[in-house]
Parts: C-alpha cells; sequence; structure tokens
C-alpha cells in the first residue's frame, strides 16, 4: 500500500536494525517514534536560532520565540480550544497533571473535601492527588474498572458528592486500550458543578480530541507520545480555572512585576510557564501535529483498523493468552494496545526474547500498579502500534509470540 | 575443577552460541534444572532487590563450604541464578572472594541484558559476595 510506504518514509528510526533483524516497534504507547519534520525542526532551532525565547529583542530570540508559540497556536487548534491563552507548556503528561493538583488544590481544596479517580489510571494521574490529598487533608475516592476494563460509570453518581472539589479521568488507559466514555462522565459531574480533568497521554494520538465540545475543564498530554520530541508536555485548561490557580512555579517570565513586597503575575499562558522553557521540542509539536494530520486518510484507517481486529482476534483465540481491555460488541472502542499475561509464562522472559527476535514491546506494570493488583497479576507483556506499523508486522509479532512461548513452556 | 577452570568453561560454552536466542535457549535449560527450592523460603528476606522480576537466594554452609539455592518467577532470570550458582556454589567463602565475577561481561550478559535485568544480575552477584563475606 502506497501511503504506508510514504508514512514509514519519513521515520528515519524504522529502517535499522536490531541484533541484524528488521525493528519492530510496537512499544508506542510509551514513546512513539519521531517523522524527519520533528528531528528537523529541533534540529533548526538548536543549530540556528538558539537563544531564550520571550526575552531578548535580537533575531535569534525571535525566531525561537516565534517557533514556540507557533507551536501554542497549532495546539490551540489541534485541540479546538477557545484560545491561546489555554495552552500551557509542560515537560509532559505528567508535569501537567502536577501542575493542576497542586494549583487547583491550593485555590479550591479543603479539608475533608474529596478528589475523584479511576483505578485505570496511570501513576501519573493518581500521585500528584494522592499529594495534594495529603497536603489539604482531603481524600481520594476511587471509580472502579469491571473484569472487561470499562470504567463502571453506575457506580460514579454514589461515588461523587457534595465535598467531590474534581474529577480526574483518563481518555483512554495505556493499560487496557480502551476509549472511556469521557463525554458521559463530564457530563454527569457539571451537572453537580464539579469539573473534570482528562489525562489524554494516549486519548490525544488516538482520538479527534474536541475540547470545547467535550466541555472538559482540563486536558492534558504529552509531545513524546504523539511524534513530537522528548520532555514536551500540554495543559489545556478553561480560563475560568487558569485565572483563578494561583501559579505553580515562580520565575523567570511568569512574572509581572516583582518587588520584596509584592509580585503580580503574567497574564496567561506565561503565568504558568516560570523558567526557560525547553522551546527546542516545543517547537516540534507543530511539525508533529501536522504529521497527525496527514495520517486523516480513510485508506490508512481502514488499514490501521485491520490490524487492530487481526491482532485482537488473535490473541483472544489463544486459550493461553488472557487479554485485559476486552471490547464489547464493536472494536471501535478498543485502540490498537493489547496488554496480556500468558498462562505459565513470565512477561519478561517473552519480552526479552521478541526483543532479540527484533520486537520491541513492555513488559511489567506500565505504572498501573492498581490496576495491576486489581486483576490479580504481578505484570504483563503490552503491544502497542502506531499508524506507521504495518499488517506485516502485526503477522510477524504473532508467529514470534508463538514461538517464545514454545520457549519458555 | 577450580572456580576459574568452571568460570573458563562456561564462557567457553557460551561462545559456541552465536546468535542470543540459542543463548537465551541455554539460559531457560539451566533454569529449568534448577529444582527444589521449597515455597517456604520464598521469604522477603530471601528476594533479591533491584531485580524486576522476584528472585530468591538461600545459603547453608556445610563443611566450610556455602551451598546456595535460588528460585525465580522468570525463567531466564532463573536461568541466570542458576548458572551463578552452578559456578559459585560448594565452594569456600575464600574462593568466591577471590572471583571478579568478569565472567558475566564476557559472556555478553551484562550488554545484552535490559538496564532493569542487568540490575537484578549485579544485585545477584552483590548477594553472593554478601553471604561470602558474612562467612
Amino acid at each position: 500500500m502506497a501511503i504506508i510506504e510514504e508514512i514509514r518514509s519519513l521515520f528515519p528510526v524504522l529502517s535499522r536494525k536490531v541484533y541484524g533483524k528488521e525493528l519492530v516497534y510496537f512499544d508506542n504507547a510509551a514513546t512513539s517514534q519521531r517523522p524527519q519534520s520533528v528531528i528537523e525542526m529541533w534540529n533548526r532551532i538548536t543549530s540556528e536560532s538558539n537563544a531564550n525565547i520571550h526575552r531578548a529583542v535580537h533575531r535569534l530570540a525571535d525566531e525561537a520565540t516565534q517557533a514556540y508559540e507557533a507551536a501554542r497556536d497549532t495546539v490551540k487548534d489541534f485541540l479546538n480550544a477557545d484560545s491561546r491563552q489555554e495552552i500551557i507548556f509542560t515537560s509532559g503528561t505528567t508535569a501537567s497533571v502536577n501542575l493542576v493538583a497542586y494549583s487547583f488544590g491550593e485555590r479550591f481544596v479543603c479539608e475533608g473535601d474529596e478528589v475523584v479517580v479511576t483505578e485505570a489510571e496511570h501513576h501519573s494521574n493518581i500521585v500528584p492527588w494522592q499529594l495534594m490529598c495529603k497536603r489539604r487533608g482531603a481524600s481520594l475516592k476511587v471509580l472502579p474498572v469491571d473484569d472487561s476494563g470499562y470504567l463502571q460509570i453506575d457506580k460514579l453518581d454514589e461515588i461523587l458528592s457534595n465535598r467531590t472539589k474534581i474529577v480526574a479521568v483518563t481518555h483512554i488507559s495505556n493499560v487496557l486500550g480502551i476509549i472511556n466514555p469521557v463525554r458521559e462522565i463530564i457530563e454527569k459531574c457539571h451537572l453537580r458543578g464539579i469539573p473534570v480533568l482528562v489525562d489524554g497521554a494516549q486519548g490525544a494520538v488516538h482520538c479527534k480530541v474536541d475540547v470545547q465540545d467535550l466541555d472538559c475543564d482540563f486536558y492534558v498530554f504529552s509531545g513524546h507520545k504523539l511524534y513530537a520530541a522528548t520532555g514536551t508536555g500540554v495543559l489545556y485548561g478553561k480560563k475560568k480555572w487558569l485565572d483563578e490557580m494561583p501559579p505553580y512555579m515562580g520565575g523567570g517570565e511568569m512574572v509581572g512585576t516583582v518587588s520584596f513586597e509584592e509580585t503580580t503575575y503574567a497574564p496567561l499562558p506565561m503565568k504558568f510557564e516560570a523558567g526557560t522553557q525547553n522551546f527546542a521540542s516545543a517547537a516540534t509539536l507543530k511539525p508533529a501535529i501536522e504529521f497527525i494530520n496527514l495520517l486523516n486518510d480513510n485508506e490508512l484507517i481502514n488499514y490501521n483498523n485491520r490490524i487492530r481486529d487481526y491482532l485482537l482476534s488473535e490473541l483472544i483465540s489463544n486459550s493461553r493468552i488472557h487479554l485485559y481491555g476486552v471490547p464489547r460488541g464493536t472494536n471501535e472502542d478498543k485502540i490498537p494496545l493489547f496488554s496480556f499475561t500468558v498462562e505459565g509464562v513470565h512477561h519478561e522472559d517473552l519480552a526479552l526474547i521478541l526483543d532479540k527476535m527484533g520486537i520491541a514491546v513492555r513488559s511489567g506494570q506500565m505504572c498501573a500498579e492498581p490496576l495491576m493488583t486489581r486483576f490479580g497479576v504481578t505484570g504483563m507483556l503490552r503491544v502497542s502500534l502506531a499508524p506507521y506499523n504495518t499488517m506485516e508486522e502485526a503477522e510477524y509479532f504473532v508467529k514470534c509470540l508463538d514461538k517464545a512461548i514454545e520457549m519458555l513452556s | 575443577m577450580s572456580l576459574q577452570e568452571a568460570e573458563n568453561a562456561i564462557i567457553e560454552e557460551f561462545s559456541m552460541y552465536e546468535e542470543w536466542l540459542d543463548k537465551y535457549e541455554y539460559l531457560i535449560e539451566l533454569g529449568k534444572a534448577l529444582k527444589d527450592y521449597p515455597e517456604s523460603s520464598k521469604t522477603d528476606d530471601k528476594l533479591i532487590k533491584g531485580c524486576q522480576s522476584r528472585v530468591w537466594l538461600d545459603y547453608r554452609v556445610e563443611d566450610g563450604k556455602i551451598i546456595f539455592n535460588a528460585d525465580s518467577d522468570a525463567i531466564i532470570t532463573k536461568g541466570i541464578i542458576s548458572l551463578l550458582i552452578g559456578l559459585y556454589s560448594g565452594r569456600t567463602a575464600q574462593e568466591i572472594l577471590s572471583s571478579d565475577f568478569s565472567v558475566v561481561e564476557k559472556i555478553g550478559l551484562k550488554e545484552n541484558l535490559s538496564p532493569t535485568r542487568a540490575n537484578g544480575l549485579v544485585s545477584m552477584i552483590a548477594k553472593i559476595r554478601e553471604i561470602a563475606y558474612g562467612n
């Protein structure tokens, strides 16, 4: 297929070999690979326009600032945010959640209040809230998942209370790969006046996100899972909340005026961007999102869906494999991300052998220990695909998985 | 066989396998051969820290020689600890401490395992040395 070849050719790393074998990169949910345009943007800023942004008046500083702010405009359009003031650059999803947990907590959470997360969260959407609860004397409530990995939405009403100050939910769990009904959750929470933060680390990669249509209060994601450079992240927040929240860190260009008696803060979004930003990397969000727009091709989407359906049916039909996050009815709820265990075989052994066959997969707890506990396992094997992965790679993986299981049995 | 001879034999054995998958096959066989570690000894104090998979290492001293026994829930890790035990079990503390443990580098175990696994390997060696020091 022409388009898949065209897309693969944009990624230099995809043509490399590991241990003398063609690389099959199936660890995209952890870090996706970067297209040439992203690499070139980073190189260009670093080799031609390296200067501190927002400060100096010279040419280099202007170019760096322009590239950084152009990325903000691109992200604003990507999320359909109401204004560029609502787009804060951070170092990643984790930093974005920490920022909200801290600043929102300082302003809005008091002793006896409650914060709700789900059982399917990544540690990054659990621990910052735990820290905040401890600081503010609040408590953490958890919405459970069912055996298939779906959130038990019917329990939301009993978990929410008049002390709930915020709900933090993942758009798509990095373990289960099921698209959560965040719209329904947001509607339910808003009926009670409770704001919702959506962890879009996987969601921003696999779903079309329109924050105004979704009406979420916060949406956070990372650049490195979205084909951009590492060390980049986005916090979208509704202006009404960001205006009320105190700064997270102080210093750098986040100020209005400073004296030892009183400091005023810069307007949004700079209020939350203290210190010198990772501008060379942040600028790559623009070519990364432009690449994503290229993926909006029916032929490619159908091809990617066929690969997903193939892997799903192969994994489900193998009696020794237990898959976590099984779609109900239609496969449209499922992204091409599969976490599973194999009866009698340790996930780490499988990952080590697959690695030597050229296949990069993830093994372990996937930063979601509560979910591992929920399913009674010490870890899982995860394969996560990107649109540049091919059917041939998926077939090779299935063959290698069989061989690895045979070796280890 | 002296410890050094045993180490050299392992290095020679490993050099026969060109493909890493074959080396893994060998480790898996070693892992499967390691048996009889009692469930009752799978306690936290015998757990080696720094491994992604769980490894338990126990020992007893007989006639001045340290006898090791171990288990793991992952078979390749079990193969590695089995290989180490094959070399160092049944030897005196002095013999064990005379080794520089460079055998694991010479057979390429260290560089060909993931960092977390390599850390586990380092932890296993550290534990064996610690036990030898204590005896």
